[in-house]
């Protein structure tokens, strides 16, 4: 494994995990796009050690960035982060066999939630997905579907029953996404919850889930456990899912009418020629075109 | 009421969680920052475990530790028919097994928590040692088909199958896949049909 060629995938930032999880003092070994970096935390700030040479750093949002390459623009706006009352919660990092393409994408679907998050994000009663609507903002160069709608039997830590949950989600890199839901204590706000994907290779994937929501009630442990629920229900799915690399090349999978952010999603990486976590095409048509 | 003190993605746990599901035990739960918050060495977890593991189980005034422990608990309180920890000849070989689901087969969670939550560990040794205990369920229940049966002993279910099931089950998390045992797939389909069963994350009902 080496690091990637790949200059899409390259010119991203990523996430390597919540600036508290690294301990002082003691480099982490991790790895990122094929290729190994090390994370030290000290005093006076966060270093990552990569092919050989420091890589630059964030630490936007408490979370440790970096990037192989020159980002065409930094870090996403994230305004809910300047409200004092939300709760900051990192859900720590899971290991997925699985491209981080295929976790991206499988945050975006609604469709899944009755059959995978049964009785929790979904009832196999009422598995319809409603009509929503997607765009490309290319002002910001991101992803948004607005207007979803679903009936949740527990939408959150705090729900005492079901709801129907409003959803928004905005994809604002090829690798980060995140998700804005009515909390069930809440109703005229949104809560957000991010995940943040670190592709160690392309079929091995960290996945970094960070919350920012209002919850009066539940304690972190709470959240915390509602979140790693949800999210370990996907991760047997996504093992499991073929090819494991995201096909791109049209034919290989047949999007439904609940697929349009899915659409969406993979027209946009073509678009950027992002192919690291991506299925080689056979068809002769180069990434990007 | 009984109090666990649980944290969702524990297997462990789930021995629990399964146990009092199948008896009808309501009982109520504390959500325990297992991962990535180490709520199970807060100073509270050790005045209840100073062990610092969970599960912790509290219930009629005691403080229980250790799954297997609990089961016989569990067994001992809400089952007077005796079925679920026998205490004719079976006991010996329920007694057996629990030590097992307790000891060798915690290689597979060991393996599971390097290989998901990148705990440090020599992953590769601990899949090995995973799929020793796992040839060792394997080969057991293989012989227990053969003659006909169907459990882990005896001809019914013993809290000796709920101690095996939630690491086998989760064995996959380690990167330990079932295409190569055949009689614990037969075996697992079997408890997944148990009146009152409940999955959890990495077991779903549907598989
Ligand atoms: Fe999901």
């Amino acid at each position: 494994m080496s690091l990637t060629t790949d200059q899409a995938a390259l010119d991203q930032w990523y996430v390597l995990g919540a600036v508290s999880h690294f301990p002082f003092g003691t480099p982490v070994e991790t790895g990122l796009l094929g290729e190994p970096v090390t994370v030290t935390r000290r005093d006076d700030g966060v270093t990552v050690i990569g092919a050989g040479r420091s890589l630059p750093v964030r630490t936007t949002y408490n979370h440790v960035w970096t990037s192989f390459g020159t980002p065409a623009r930094d870090i996403f706006a994230l305004p809910e982060a300047t409200e004092p009352d939300r709760r900051w919660l990192y859900c720590g990092g899971v290991r997925v066999a699985a491209s981080g393409l295929r976790l991206i994408e499988n945050f975006l679907d609604l469709a899944h939630f009755p059959y995978v998050h049964t009785d929790i994000l979904g009832s196999e009663e009422k598995p319809e997905v409603a009509k929503y609507e997607v765009e490309q903002r290319r002002d910001v160069d991101e992803i948004w579907a607005t207007k979803c709608e679903f009936f949740q039997p527990k939408a959150a830590a705090a729900s005492d029953g079901g709801q129907i949950s409003q959803y928004m989600y905005r994809v604002v890199s090829p690798f980060n996404v995140m998700l804005y839901k009515t909390p069930p204590t809440a109703p005229n706000r949104w809560d957000v919850i991010a995940l943040f994907v670190q592709p160690v290779d392309e079929t091995h994937s960290i996945a970094h889930p960070f919350m920012l929501v209002i919850d009066p009630t539940s304690t972190d442990a709470e959240i915390i456990a509602f979140q790693q629920m949800i999210f370990l229900q996907d991760k047997i799915v996504l093992e499991n899912q073929r090819p494991a690399l995201l096909p791109l090349q049209p034919g290989r999978e047949t999007p439904t009418r609940a697929d349009l952010s899915s659409v969406l999603y993979r027209r946009w990486l073509k678009e950027k020629a992002l192919t690291f976590g991506t299925e080689p095409r056979t068809d002769g048509v180069a990434a990007g075109a | 009421m009984p109090k666990l003190y649980d944290y969702v993605l524990s297997g462990s746990c789930y021995k629990v969680r399964l146990m009092t599901a199948l008896l009808g035990v309501t009982y109520e739960t504390q959500a325990i920052d297992f991962y990535p918050g180490r709520e199970h060495k807060s100073p509270a977890m050790l005045a209840l475990n100073p062990l610092g593991q969970l599960p912790v189980f509290e219930d009629y005034g005691l403080v229980l530790r250790d799954a297997q422990a609990i089961l016989c608990h569990l067994a001992n309180r809400h089952d007077p028919a005796g079925t679920w920890l026998p205490r004719d000849q079976r006991f010996g070989q329920v007694m057996m097994w629990l030590g097992f689901a307790g000891g060798e087969l915690m290689a597979v969670s060991a393996a599971r928590m390097v290989s998901m939550l990148g705990y440090p560990g020599d992953l590769e040794a601990l899949r090995a040692k995973g799929r020793m205990a796992m040839r060792v369920i394997e080969d057991h229940l293989s012989d227990r088909q053969l003659a006909g049966g169907i459990w882990a002993v005896g001809d019914t279910p013993t809290i000796a199958d709920i101690a095996l099931f939630p690491y086998v089950m989760l064995s996959h998390d380690a990167g330990i896949g079932h295409e190569d045992y055949p009689a614990i797939n037969l075996w697992q389909r079997q408890v997944r049909r148990l009146p009152g069963f409940v999955g959890m994350p990495g077991i779903p009902d549907y598989f």
